[in-house]
């Protein structure tokens, strides 16, 4: 039970010499080296992975985040920036013998700026928080990860976070106006203006909107706010066959109606979901989709008529209607906790976010279904479907190697088919540590060569979040 | 499907003796760590450190049994600055079992003695494992405690500054002490209600009066015993009872809490109830968990399992039997309830009261902004944890205070005593109440009209 006071065995050569330094700039709260407090940052909301960092640092300002990189980028030690650690494909959790940067404590609110439509945070501020200040203002935030509850905001931008209005309102990215990054080397970037057009050099923002913490930190972000829709619709379409809702889906988009959601649900996810939220979903059917049109009441009318009678041609037994804003909100509430609520059936949920062209979704949705049955896995399948972004999650455990690696080899295949289909291997969560061995495949040489390039110039030692992405 | 699976805390421990070691690994492997329960959990929003989160004490946990951590002091300390208040289960979609993992963490913690010093072995051994594991003796505590309030003595301490006398950690104890009832439950109950039970009854019930609750809140005893004779109950209060247990199995005492568990079949018989009520949060979402708790005891097993199936809250039971709408003249009251954690996490009972509150002619019920956030209380917490619990006690009065109620209702004795303690830090005006004392209320005026 006897612990040394000093550092912990785990702390490698590098840090050690940083930590006393890194304890005169933040104090030793804000420093942790315990084997406690290493052992609970030691991985993501992703399934098995795990690595335990050499430390954990907790910076409240940007200017302590740039002295910490000074000092890192000075003892060539890895630094892993991480929000919450909701992801989901790795990528913040810590590579070997690296400081974990956690950015929970940047959580302030800077401006909400009502003339211009924007609003100014930190990188720590939780997505939800962001949202629910523009509620306040009048305004409207739209991206809405399922995780934006727990979510940070610098977390969704490093991700280019998605989310289940992407299909009307676009993701993340498309509601980034600034950001302020500290470089490598500690240099502080303000890139981007509160200007709706803005050609001055290179579009360096969006360099780093999606680099996963491989390019720089994001601390602090300006993002543009819109009105909020004057009215909404909710509806749930019940099928009998998956085909059908996929199909359904494709129709809608064809025929040129873009409402803010067309989310999936597949029998496995809807038992889940319906045994931790217990909100009446139905049990006895293949898939639901849950449909929202927003906007001017009008045209919000004739959107939900048109889906419904487009779902009721594509073999839907029933569509309702949501009977109120509660109703709704609690529909797309249960929805938000599909993943978390699959777990309930098996010990491992591996899960992915294949991204078809939205003709293509019946197919992708077939191949899912025949590829876990072929393999042996219990795959559960909801997504955002009106965006072709699809969550097939494999139900495994990783401590039964033979059952392990059935469901990675589905998964393999269905990675593959996606690529094949003009896909993408991944809609929203980003590549990290779980989709890095299929990039190359994804995105080809050139692809590879210039994202090398671009690494080594904002990041020449390496020190950014190694090993994510692409060695 | 395999949903929610619960281990038997009685089950092996590891080869070590290692509690986490030996529990069921599916009950860990069950969090998948996605960040859910985070900002459901008060200590890691006051800390925003991942260690004082229910994903990162479970991590911790997990580390343990794998072999990868060791059961340290700081592991301890981190288990018991946990409130245990169970939020995070609400928050769970993966249906994370944490009152089992909690349980075995905090009997680990004791097991290993990582946190044993001379005086919290005496404290804890005369309190935990002598004073609540007898009624009898709580009582007679409780009795001398009540001459200590009626003489003038503690009047002495508070306003004539003998507190000064006393150590430290004692004086900042004195004003958590609740006011002790002139009778105890089991007295009135003979004297008065037996012989008003009903002669065909719709229902028979036991009540627990609990251990505190008896000493502190008989008088809402009494309410609840009341509020069944007028729905057609017939009341038993079984001589024999003891307190629940949930404080010992909170505290890392199993097998003390397995004893009071026995105790407690042996004298209400639950065989021959139709339910068994409580009216305190904490001790409901305890009694319910008899039958894991008492899992692998081959002579209590099935007499566990019809117990915890027969364990009500009370104010579950009033709904579920359809409960009498009182008829009452209306008496204005703007209420305000706040929600015990082990009644709304624990057990899930959340409509409820608030559906019995608005039943009462006059009441006004306002909601109270962040009514499921726990007031500190937790049991014994906010005597081991007082830095923390006084923190969010005082955030729960200015949230009380911010809904202009004069009276705020909750039903669990560690609330009430906590936010009675809290009114006078605050210099509130409004009073704690139960809800079944309203209700009781409101049924007593019909007959004064």
């Amino acid at each position: 039970m006897s612990r040394t006071p000093q550092e912990p065995q785990s702390v490698s050569a590098g840090v050690k010499d940083l930590l006393p330094r890194l304890r005169s700039l933040l104090g030793k709260d804000r420093v942790l080296t315990e084997p406690e407090d290493l052992s609970v940052y030691a991985f993501d909301g992703t399934a098995m992975l795990h690595e335990l960092p050499a430390c954990v640092v907790l910076p409240e300002s940007v200017d302590e985040v740039s002295g910490i990189l000074s000092l890192a980028s000075e003892g060539g030690v890895p630094v892993v920036p991480r929000g919450s650690g909701s992801g989901l494909s790795g990528g913040s959790v810590p590579s070997p013998g690296c400081i974990v940067l956690c950015l929970v404590r940047l959580n302030r609110i800077e401006a909400v700026d009502t003339d211009n439509l924007t609003m100014t945070v930190q990188a720590g501020v939780l997505t939800q928080a962001v949202a629910d200040r523009a509620v306040a203002a009048g305004l409207f935030y739209p991206p809405d990860p399922g995780s934006i509850a727990i979510s940070t905001i610098g977390g969704n931008v490093a991700n280019n976070s998605g989310g289940l209005r992407g299909l009307k309102y676009g993701v993340t990215r498309d509601y980034v106006m600034a950001l302020q990054v500290v470089l490598a080397d500690g240099q502080v970037l303000e890139t981007g203006s509160q200007c709706v057009k803005d050609v001055a050099g290179f579009g360096l923002k969006d360099l780093f909107i999606g680099s996963e913490g491989a390019l720089g930190v994001i601390t602090g972000i300006t993002l543009r706010l819109t009105p909020p829709p004057a009215s909404k619709k909710t509806l749930l379409a019940l099928f009998d066959r998956m085909t059908d809702a996929a199909d359904s889906i494709s129709r809608i988009i064809s025929r040129q109606i873009i409402p803010c959601t067309l989310e999936f649900l597949d029998r496995v996810t809807i038992e889940c979901v319906e045994g931790y939220a217990r909100i009446g979903l139905p049990l006895d059917c293949e898939a639901i989709v849950l449909m929202e049109a927003d906007g001017h009441p009008a045209q919000v009318a004739e959107e939900a008529e048109e889906m419904a009678r487009i779902a009721s041609e594509t073999g839907a037994r029933e569509v309702r209607t949501a009977s109120s804003e509660e109703e709704a909100t609690r529909l797309a509430a249960a929805r938000r906790t599909a993943f978390s609520a699959l777990a309930r059936l098996a010990p491992t949920v591996l899960l992915e976010d294949v991204t078809v062209p939205r003709s293509e979704l019946a197919r992708m949705v077939k191949f899912i279904q025949e590829t876990g049955e072929r393999h042996g896995v219990r795959v559960g399948t909801f997504g955002h479907m009106g965006d072709g972004n699809l969550h097939p999650t494999f139900l495994t455990n990783e401590r039964e190697p033979e059952a392990l690696r059935r469901a990675e080899q589905a998964m393999r295949e269905v990675f593959t088919e996606t690529i094949r289909l003009g896909g993408t291997i991944t809609g929203e969560h980003g590549v990290g540590l779980a989709k890095k061995p299929y990039l190359q495949q994804q995105i080809g040489p050139v692809g590879m060569e210039v994202m090398r390039r671009l690494k080594s110039t904002f990041d020449p030692q390496g020190i950014l979040n190694p090993g994510k992405v692409f060695d | 499907m395999t949903c929610a699976q619960t281990a038997t805390p009685s089950g092996p421990a590891g080869a070590d003796g290692n509690l986490l070691k030996g529990l069921d690994y599916s009950v860990l492997q069950q969090c998948m760590h996605c960040g859910m329960c985070l900002p459901a959990c008060p200590t890691y929003v006051a800390t925003l450190r991942e260690r004082s989160s229910p994903r990162g004490r479970i991590a911790m946990m997990r580390a343990i049994a794998d072999d990868r951590l060791e059961v340290s002091r700081t592991f301890a300390e981190e288990i018991y600055f946990c409130l245990g208040c169970l939020a995070c289960v609400s928050a769970c979609p993966a249906g994370v079992d944490y009152t089992t993992l909690f349980e075995h963490a905090r009997a680990e913690v004791e097991r290993s003695r990582v946190l044993a010093a001379p005086k919290r072995n005496i404290i804890r051994s005369l309190l935990v494992n002598t004073v609540f594991m007898s009624r009898r003796r709580l009582r007679t505590m409780g009795r001398a405690m009540r001459l200590y309030q009626r003489s003038g003595l503690q009047w002495l301490v508070r306003r004539g500054g003998l507190r000064y006398l006393l150590p430290r950690s004692l004086r900042q104890l004195e004003p958590l002490a609740p006011a002790i009832s002139r009778r105890f439950t089991e007295a009135v109950f003979c004297r008065l209600y037996d012989r008003r039970n009903p002669p065909q009854p719709r229902f028979r019930v036991g009540l627990l009066v609990g251990c505190v609750q008896d000493l502190a809140f008989a008088d809402t005893n009494l309410d609840t015993i009341y509020v069944l004779q007028q729905n057609g109950c017939h009341v038993a209060v079984p001589r024999a009872q003891e307190c629940c247990g949930s404080l010992h199995a909170h505290n890392g005492e199993l097998e003390s809490a397995r004893r009071l568990a026995r105790a407690n079949i042996d004298a209400f018989v639950p065989e021959s109830l139709d339910a068994i009520i409580t009216n305190a949060g904490g001790c409901g979402s305890h009694m319910k968990r008899y039958d894991h708790l008492l899992a692998d005891d081959p002579d209590y097993a099935d007499r566990a399992r019809i117990w915890s199936a027969r364990v009500k809250d009370i104010h579950e039971f009033l709904l579920e039997i359809g409960f009498r709408r009182p008829q009452s003249p209306p008496l204005q009251q703007r209420v305000t309830y706040h929600e015990s954690c082990h009644l709304r996490h624990g057990q899930q009972v959340s409509a409820q009261p608030r559906e019995i509150l608005r039943s009462i002619p006059g009441v006004e019920l306002v909601e109270l902004n962040r009514a499921d956030w726990c007031c500190g209380s937790a049991g014994i917490y906010n005597i081991t944890q007082p830095e923390m619990a006084m923190q969010l006690l005082d955030q729960k009065m200015v949230d009380i205070q911010a809904t202009g109620a004069h009276l705020v209702a909750s039903a669990n004795t560690g609330c009430n005593i906590q936010l009675e303690c809290g009114r006078h830090r605050s210099g509130a005006t409004v009073m704690v109440t139960h809800p079944v004392t309203l209700l009781a209320a409101a049924y007593r005026r019909e007959t004064a009209r």
